[in-house]
């Protein structure tokens, strides 16, 4: 079997680019893409200590933060196509204004 | 107690595709380009999630993170057009170099915890229990340990369904339209 | 071990060939049904009753011309038709097409799996088909068929949630998501169809929406966006656009055999195994049958009227039928 650690680094690795993506990209879509990233490579680490300590219970957070997910990328898209609707660009760098 | 050869590169070879799919979403310069890769990733996420005895979170997340959420946001791109956004940031030079640092930064502590653990399995407890990560399992955890939180998604998921629809409704959009037109 | 993943391959491959055979002959047996229906002739040129129309169509469209329009995005133009086919033939992995059988002293599944998850595999493997549409939209760079694919990617989406509710009415019967264990729980009881008509209607419904057939195939309206999603595709790309509509309906027609019909279940089956396999085909077949006549009764709806049914009928309707079903059987048993 692969040990936990194997599923923690790769989970590591996946966070620090989904950082990367927030940090480094402009573009609220892909932004986005980065957050759902780093949420996945959280619930890769829930699983993974799911399987260690043979409880079930991470497996159900992750049900959750799916659940989670989902609302948020509703808001959000829904969000972006407001903003685009009103400004014809998604880059986060032009929203800077209170005032639409 | 290391991991046997065959299923060792199983692995490697899969984290090897999860890496480079989530740095291909990281670079790609077409969003569509960058949507797809991380429908790889999720896709090869799955995968990891069958291979820790997780078949249920497995399907869910290939329904919902690529059949719902990604799809989302294909729609979303192709609608607005916005496939090739261009880089406009120029206020911002002095805070990317900082970033990376960051991240190297971030990506140094996380290894040096992680690999402080030491290499462990875990208990054999997922061997002895047949029903593990069984749907059968999953649900009678989920409704009667988990039953307040799960009554509360659903009171999150209906917010942001109103929220969604308030949002980019039709109706709020022609008075704000007229109003602006009034100015 | 071994034998397993030779057994495996076998049926996994035996599978293919019924499918793409299937596929072939369904073309034939649309045209000359609706031949029959309009009172023409249908194809009787090739071979005898013109039998050997599918074959004579398949060379055809492999020596047509690939066109590849000036400014597509050429990746994923050839990807698309690619991704539409592979979940329509892995859905039915899961799929049991008869009882268990002794074939040179071995018990062998009729059926490739038999997964304990088996219904939120085909849920996910359909959620995923609507990928190869919507690239095929995008990657064309063609106005109608970029809204072939927006059309079809929201009317997948839509029609998939009443889809996933229609399911759970056999799921809260049978107590269980393996397809060979609801196929079982239907021995005791009777077909599905007489406890969840709803569902099965339903699900009917929201399934030919999912395949995206008449009367709900707005993503390919010909008097609107010439052909959607696959305007620009010609050759062999084209006919794996249509094989995998093909393909689809023949696994939608399986899938609600099984759910609601019964499945392989008929007569004689518990002492002549084979016959599963037989009355499996009948079941199909009838679905496929109905597919069709459906696409030749009925007009196409309108795009806004579709999504209205979907949303403001459908679902409710979806979700009045899982309450009730859980209230029955929590009260009656």
């Amino acid at each position: 079997m692969i040990p936990t650690s194997y599923y923690l680094a790769l989970s590591v690795i996946l966070f620090a680019i989904g950082v990367a993506g927030v940090l480094l990209r402009r573009n609220a879509i892909i932004l986005f893409m980065a957050i759902e990233l780093m949420l996945n490579s959280a619930n890769l680490v829930f699983v993974a200590y799911s399987r260690q300590f043979g409880a079930l219970d991470g497996q159900i957070l992750v049900f959750f933060v799916m659940t989670v997910a989902a609302a948020e990328v509703a808001v959000g898209l829904a969000l972006i196509v407001t903003i685009f609707r009103s400004k014809a660009s998604i880059d986060v760098d032009d929203i800077s204004m209170l005032k639409g | 107690m290391l991991p046997n050869i065959p299923e060792l590169v199983i692995f490697l070879v899969l984290a090897v595709i999860a890496v480079a799919a989530a740095l291909g979403m990281l670079a790609s310069s077409n969003a569509i380009y960058s949507a797809l890769f991380l429908v790889v990733n999720f896709g090869v996420v799955a995968t990891f999630y069958l291979l820790l005895g997780a078949p249920f979170i497995a399907m869910a997340q290939v329904t919902v993170y690529a059949g719902a959420i990604m799809v989302l946001f294909l729609f979303v791109i192709m609608l607005l057009g916005a496939e090739k956004m261009k880089q406009t940031s120029h206020n911002l030079l002095w805070q990317k170099p900082l970033s990376i640092v960051l991240i190297v930064l971030l990506l140094s502590i996380s290894f040096y915890v992680v690999l402080g653990q030491g290499v462990s399995v875990g208990s054999d407890l997922m061997q002895n229990a047949s029903g593990y990560g069984s749907p059968s399992a999953i649900g009678t955890l989920l409704f009667q340990k988990y039953l307040f939180p799960f009554e509360a998604t659903s009171i999150l998921l209906l917010a942001a369904m109103v929220g969604a629809v308030v949002l980019t409704g039709v109706r709020r959009q022609r008075r704000r339209i007229r109003k602006s037109r009034r100015l | 071990m071994i034998g397993i993943a030779i057994e495996a391959l076998i049926k996994s491959a035996l599978i293919a060939f019924v499918l793409l055979t299937a596929f072939a002959y369904l073309t034939f047996a649309e045209r000359k049904i609706a031949a029959l229906m309009q009172v023409r002739k249908g194809p009787n040129r090739v071979g005898p009753w013109g039998l050997l129309q599918p074959a004579a169509d398949g060379i055809k469209l492999i020596f047509k011309e690939e066109v590849m329009p000036a400014g597509a995005d050429k990746v994923l133009f050839f990807l698309a038709p690619i991704l539409t086919m592979i979940p329509a033939i892995v859905i039915v992995a899961v799929i049991p097409v008869g009882p268990d059988v002794e074939l040179f002293g071995r018990t062998i599944r009729l059926g490739i799996s038999d997964l304990n998850v088996g219904l939120l595999y085909i849920l996910a493997i359909a959620s995923v088909a609507v990928y190869g549409i919507v690239l095929a939209g995008w990657s064309s760079a063609n106005k109608y068929a970029l809204l072939g694919g927006l059309r079809a990617s929201a009317q997948m989406i839509s029609y998939e949630i009443a889809l996933g509710l229609s399911i759970i009415g056999p799921i809260m019967l049978a107590g269980t998501l393996s397809l060979q264990g609801i196929v079982q729980a239907q021995q005791s009881s009777t077909w599905y169809v007489i406890w969840q008509p709803l569902g099965a209607m339903i699900f009917l419904i929201a399934g030919l929406a999912e395949l995206n057939r008449a009367p709900f195939d707005m993503p390919e309206a010909e008097q609107e966006l010439t052909a959607g999603y696959f305007t620009e595709y010609s050759g062999m790309k084209f006919s794996l656009f249509f094989m995998g509509e093909y393909i689809k309906m023949v696994a939608v027609s399986a899938i609600a055999t099984t759910l609601f019909f019964g499945g392989y279940l008929g007569p004689f089956v518990d002492k002549l195994p084979w016959l599963g396999i037989l009355y499996f085909a009948i079941k199909t077949g009838a679905f496929l049958f109905l597919m069709i006549w459906i696409r030749l009764t009925l007009p196409r709806l309108r795009y806004d009227q579709l999504m209205a049914f979907g949303w403001k009928v459908l679902l409710p309707l979806a979700l009045f039928n899982v309450v009730i079903t859980a209230v029955v059987i929590v009260f009656v048993g």
